[in-house]
């Protein structure tokens, strides 16, 4: 029987490796990434608190930070192609000024 | 004890994935090993009791999502990062602000061990029923088409705002 600290340390490990990625990384597709993984290890721990408390809840919320996941993707992708078309890079410093 | 050893192999499969996704370079690589990664985690909510979770992961997540990414990343065929001259010489590149962004994730990781440290208090066995069969897909629907009615129409009026958004901004400029 697997402990539920060992799920959260994941859990935990999956968050900063995502939270690093965002410091560091100067590729807005990574960042990106970055954020999903980071909801991911959030979404690991709902599940896991779920199942200690024997509620349903925790499965629930999951599916619902899925959908919001998805709505990121989708506005935040479209975001990144229309920034390339303007600037030809993918680097966020490269995105400094208000107005172009 | 098998069990033990699935778990030990799937959470250190997600790690590594997750790891190698922002040490690459090439951003495609990034989409197919957190693609892995993702796989990973699907074995581990399975291990929690969690198999519509996990098959809505894969299907989601796996499928859908990361589909989407590598259609851009296909599409912009993006440079190299730091590939262009004034990457390497932005006022933002400098070691001063580098050093600034390390030290936010040292902290971060300084405050994730300091919960850590605490969690290990935590040992309640996660095999133990409560109350109610948390596997049950039935009671699943039952709690989400019920209690979280309100949330299940704003998460559906959210899909529908997110993809005229998209439209809306991935359009060309110069066609109106």
């Amino acid at each position: 029987v697997i402990p539920l600290s060992h799920y959260l340390i994941v859990s935990a490990i999956l968050f900063a490796i995502g939270s690093a990625g965002v410091f560091l990384r100067r590729n807005l597709i990574t960042i990106l990434l970055s954020v999903e993984i980071m909801l991911n290890a959030v979404n690991l721990s709902f599940v896991a608190f779920g199942r200690a408390a024997g509620d349903v809840n925790g499965q629930i919320i999951t599916f619902f930070v899925m959908t919001v996941a998805a709505a990121e993707a989708a506005v935040g992708l479209a975001l990144v192609i229309a920034l390339f078309r303007h600037k030809e890079s993918l680097n966020p410093d490269a995105f400094m000024t208000l107005k172009w | 004890m098998p069990e033990t050893l699935l778990f030990y192999l799937l959470a250190g499969l997600a790690i590594s994935a997750s790891a190698l996704v922002i040490g690459q370079r090439n951003p495609m690589y990034s989409v197919l090993l957190l693609i892995a990664s993702f796989g990973a985690l699907a074995g581990l909510y399975i291990q929690l009791d969690a198999p519509f979770v996990a098959v809505a992961q894969i299907i989601i997540y796996a499928g859908a999502i990361m589909v989407l990414f590598l259609f851009v990343v296909m599409l912009l065929n993006a440079p190299q990062e730091d590939a262009a001259p004034w990457d390497r010489t932005h006022q933002l590149r400098q070691p001063g602000v580098l050093r600034f962004g390390t030290l936010l994730a040292a902290l971060l990781i300084v405050q994730l061990v300091w919960a850590l440290g605490r969690a290990f208090g935590v040992d309640a066995p996660v095999a133990s029923r409560a109350g109610g069969n948390v596997s049950s897909v039935r009671e699943l629907g039952r709690v989400l088409f019920t209690d979280h009615m309100f949330a299940f129409e704003a998460t559906s009026v959210l899909i529908l705002v997110a993809m005229l958004g998209a439209v809306v901004l991935a359009r060309r400029e110069d066609e109106q």
